[in-house]
């Protein structure tokens, strides 16, 4: 309650002091930027005495005992924070507060942008802090007498991955605000030139890592929990988290249009609106319910309270796109459909078309509903065959758009960079064909293949534009080609940096085109019995169980042969926590680096249940190719980030024996 | 004399089209080939089916511990097929559907209102394709912004000797 008060008064005060230009005013706006910075304190406290609660199982506080108990490990009483409805409002609030605190103390940087874009954080904090007090009070007492142990955490959140994915999916969604307050700020102040775009840059390459990782953790808690042996299943929650991931992607890129050649405004300000509206989105959809999905383990009546704050929010910022469109005019014509911009241009039109039709798919069952009487199921068979195409083209174009050039792209220099990736990639498609993947056979093997080809691509023009530019440092500065291409690399850190996340897009789709050449067995086994998959045997060893106070388990031991060898022991397990009396698989997996590499192989391995009869346990062996590479180039994609956002190095020096005669300005292109 | 031959579409000559006749066919005969494999049938059917247990997974995919329901609709499914004969994959589809609601089928059905959820996204990208065309053609038929006496934006062989000057100097 102290946090709503403080949060309003730092909208209110600020709201007044931004319209009454006098000294009074300016003392009124330091007020209200003080009592934004207590707004984080407060919200902390509230945090940590929720978090104290959960160590101290405090099952007096019904968020505890619905979400804890006595025996729940140490890490996942701290990630009892978000792991239920009122807890993650705390923790969005908590998040937000923290973004708000830092943008409130570089004030300096520009003090009146940085004045609006603090009212327009402290609105959206009011929201979050009237839902936490007034509709999912986290704080709320048990009635009746006091219980002596909690319900537990649901079973599926008990993961480490659980203790990170939902802070790095949060900070991704509560980050985009930041770059919504500045940009809604900026139009609203009719802002002069781009710096607004200079400032908010880092914090939204930042806040777009932690939706990737976030995006990705889930992709791989799915994996690794759920035991299905995919991980991505484009359901609903899923796909909401996707959608502020696409647009925010598409605003990355086509923000470089405008801080280099000053077009694209009106689009970029929609951009960045949408990317904050998707993120309440995903947040309403995860906590309203209104969509079945396999997150539903927090569902409540809140979703008016969201659809009410989605709807004001859209209201505010189409009225002043529409009252300030003048100001976002244009200040450069196209001169080339051949060009870095034009490429942007369609990457953005692909970003936005695959956004949609997620947003369409997951939507589509309540439109059907209301135009038909009743619901029809929009699963993976419609994502796939309408996101895949427009996917493939996105990914031709990620391989394309780094050879053009700003302004105008000669068809001979077109050519002559492009001619190494398309043999390269081409000599790809031609060895998956010689290994046997006929892409004429199955459509899923057609799209195996372009994406195969296209992922190629995109490495190859990575690779040689790397090779390219450090070829020139390398000339002028006598380094060899690794240190040149990493001094290359140093001096232009966003261009470069990019370019590495592409690398890192290519292999995560590597990793997802493995897809159609899985194969899975499912089979009852006994001691020594034997399951082949594949290049491998697996043998059952022994099956037993266990006991702790959190759980049972069963599990088996299954050896891994390959080849004659064994290659490792494996232990899928199925638990059954106590205090929520619910089972729940944990599936093993193993990689095969050491016999792979490349082709790396995911030996995934699932307890799924017991002959009740025989007493022996069903295992079911999926065989995952080169999934593996998903999550490296997650590694890679956040390397990447990294790399862009560190500050560009000074300009190379030529050596004095090269016949220049000022100091090159090599790589600045990006 | 003039012609016409200009404004009309080349036509193929009929060896090209025999080579086209025949990739259609062979193309064809590949994608229907393992069409009425029985475990091909299965696999595709039970992709194309969701379980009605609740977990939100594809029939096939679902590993749900102690599901009642997708053990039960693999032994239907695998009972439709094994009947054979006139029993094909629609009218196995059908029947799931009358068992256990519209809901069953994992993707809309090319049917009725449901071809909208199939349609919509193509017309989106057609039209967004058409937008970001007209967007491109009117930014480059913009007029240049007004310059200050003096100062000439170079042209033709002259703006491409600037670009190869800026080029070899920086030699990206």
């Amino acid at each position: 309650m102290l946090a709503l008060g403080l949060s309003a008064y730092c909208f209110l005060a600020g709201f007044v002091a931004l319209f009454r230009r006098d000294a009074a005013s300016a003392r009124l706006g330091e007020t209200a930027r003080r009592a934004g910075i207590a707004t984080f304190a407060a919200v902390l406290l509230a945090g940590i005495v929720l978090v104290v609660a959960a160590f101290n199982d405090d099952f007096s506080i019904a968020y505890i005992f619905h979400h804890s108990n006595r025996d729940l490990p140490a890490a996942y009483k701290f990630a009892v924070l978000w792991s239920g409805q009122e807890g993650s409002l705390l923790f969005w609030s908590l998040l937000l507060a923290g973004y708000g605190f830092v943008l409130r103390l570089r004030y300096k940087t520009d003090q009146r942008l940085f004045a609006y874009a603090s009212v327009i954080i402290a609105s959206v904090q009011v929201f979050f802090l009237l839902i936490l007090n007034f509709a999912a009070h986290p704080f709320a007492v048990m009635q009746g007498a006091l219980p002596a142990d909690g319900t537990g955490l649901n079973p599926l959140l008990q993961y480490p991955e659980m203790v990170i994915h939902p802070p790095m999916l949060y900070l991704g969604y509560v980050g985009f605000t930041v770059p919504f307050a500045f940009a809604l700020g900026a139009l609203i102040m009719k802002y002069p030139g781009e710096k607004w775009i200079q400032i908010t840059r880092r914090w939204t390459m930042v806040t777009w890592c932690f939706l990737t990782v976030g995006v990705f953790l889930g992709a791989h808690w799915a994996y690794a929990v759920l035991g299905w042996g995919g991980y991505w299943g484009w359901d609903p929650v899923e796909n909401a988290s996707l959608m502020p991931w696409l647009t925010g992607t598409a605003f990355l890129h086509s923000v470089m249009m405008q801080e280099k050649r000053g077009m694209l405004k009106v689009w970029n300000m929609s951009l960045i609106f949408a990317t904050f509206l998707l993120s309440m989105l995903g947040t309403f959809l995860t906590r309203s319910g209104v969509i079945s999905s396999v997150h539903a383990f927090a569902q409540s009546s809140i979703g008016t309270w969201f659809l009410v704050f989605i709807g004001l929010t859209l209201a505010v910022c189409t009225f002043f796109l529409i009252a300030n469109r003048s100001h976002l005019k244009s200040e450069h014509k196209l001169e080339s459909l051949v060009s870095r911009e034009s490429s942007f241009l369609f990457n953005n039109l692909l970003l936005l078309v695959v956004c949609f039709t997620i947003l369409w798919g997951t939507f589509f069952p309540i439109l059907s509903e209301f135009v038909q009487g009743h619901k029809v199921t929009v699963g993976p068979p419609f994502f796939n065959r309408v996101a895949i195409p427009v996917a493939l083209l996105l990914l031709l174009l990620t391989a394309v758009g780094p050879l053009l050039a700003w302004r105008k792209t000669s068809v001979e220099s077109l050519k002559r960079n492009f001619l190494f990736p398309a043999i390269g990639s081409l000599a790809v498609g031609g060895m998956m064909i010689l290994f046997g993947v006929r892409p004429w056979e199955d459509p899923s093997y057609f799209y195996a293949t372009m994406a195969a080809i296209l992922s190629a691509l995109v490495i190859f023009t990575v690779i040689s534009e790397f090779v390219r530019g450090g070829r020139v440092i390398a000339g002028k500065t006598q380094q060899n080609l690794l240190s040149a291409m990493i001094h290359l690399c140093h001096r232009n850190t966003r261009r470069y940096g990019g370019y590495i996340v592409h690398f890192g897009v290519a292999l995560v789709i590597i990793g997802i085109l493995g897809t159609p050449f899985n194969k899975e067995v499912e089979k009852e086994m006994g001691f020594g019995d034997k399951i082949n998959i594949g290049p491998y045997t697996l043998v059952c060893q022994s099956f037993t169980q266990d006991d702790n106070p959190n759980y049972a388990n069963e599990w088996a031991i299954i050896n891994v042969f390959r080849g004659g060898k064994q290659i490792t022991t494996m232990y899928p397990e199925r638990r059954f926590y106590k205090a929520s009396q619910q089972p729940q698989t944990l599936p093993r997996i193993y990689p095969s680096f050491r016999e792979d590499l490349f082709l790396v192989t995911d030996v995934y391995l699932v307890y799924e249940g017991k002959n009740e009869t025989t007493g022996r346990p069903i295992i079911k062996a999926h065989l995952n190719p080169l999934v593996p590479w998903i999550w490296i180039g997650l590694i890679i994609m956040v390397f990447g980030t990294i790399v862009a956002l560190v500050p560009n190095a000074a300009a190379v020096q030529v050596a004095a024996t090269t016949p220049v005669r000022a100091p090159a300005q090599v790589g600045a292109g990006g | 004399m003039k012609t016409v031959a200009s404004t009309q579409y080349p036509v193929p000559s009929r060896a090209v089209r025999r080579w086209l006749q025949a990739a259609a066919l062979a193309l064809a005969v590949f994608v229907f080939m393992g069409a009425g494999d029985p475990d091909v049938r299965f696999k595709d059917l039970g992709h194309r089916m969701m379980c009605t247990c609740g977990c939100g997974q594809v029939l096939l995919e679902c590993n749900h511990v102690g599901c009642q329901s997708s053990d039960k609709m693999r032994d239907e499914l695998q009972a439709a097929l094994d009947k054979g004969g006139s029993n094909n994959d629609d009218l196995i589809l059908q029947g799931f559907v009358q068992e256990y609601g519209p809901t069953v089928i994992a993707a809309p059905t090319a049917t009725g209102f449901n071809r909208v959820a199939w349609i919509m996204p193509f017309l989106v990208l057609a039209l967004g394709i058409a937008f970001a065309v007209h967007i491109v053609r009117s930014w480059k038929n913009r007029p240049e912004p007004a310059l200050a006496d003096g100062i000439t934006i170079p042209q033709g062989s002259e703006l491409d000797e600037f670009r190869r000057k800026a080029r070899k100097e920086t030699d990206l």
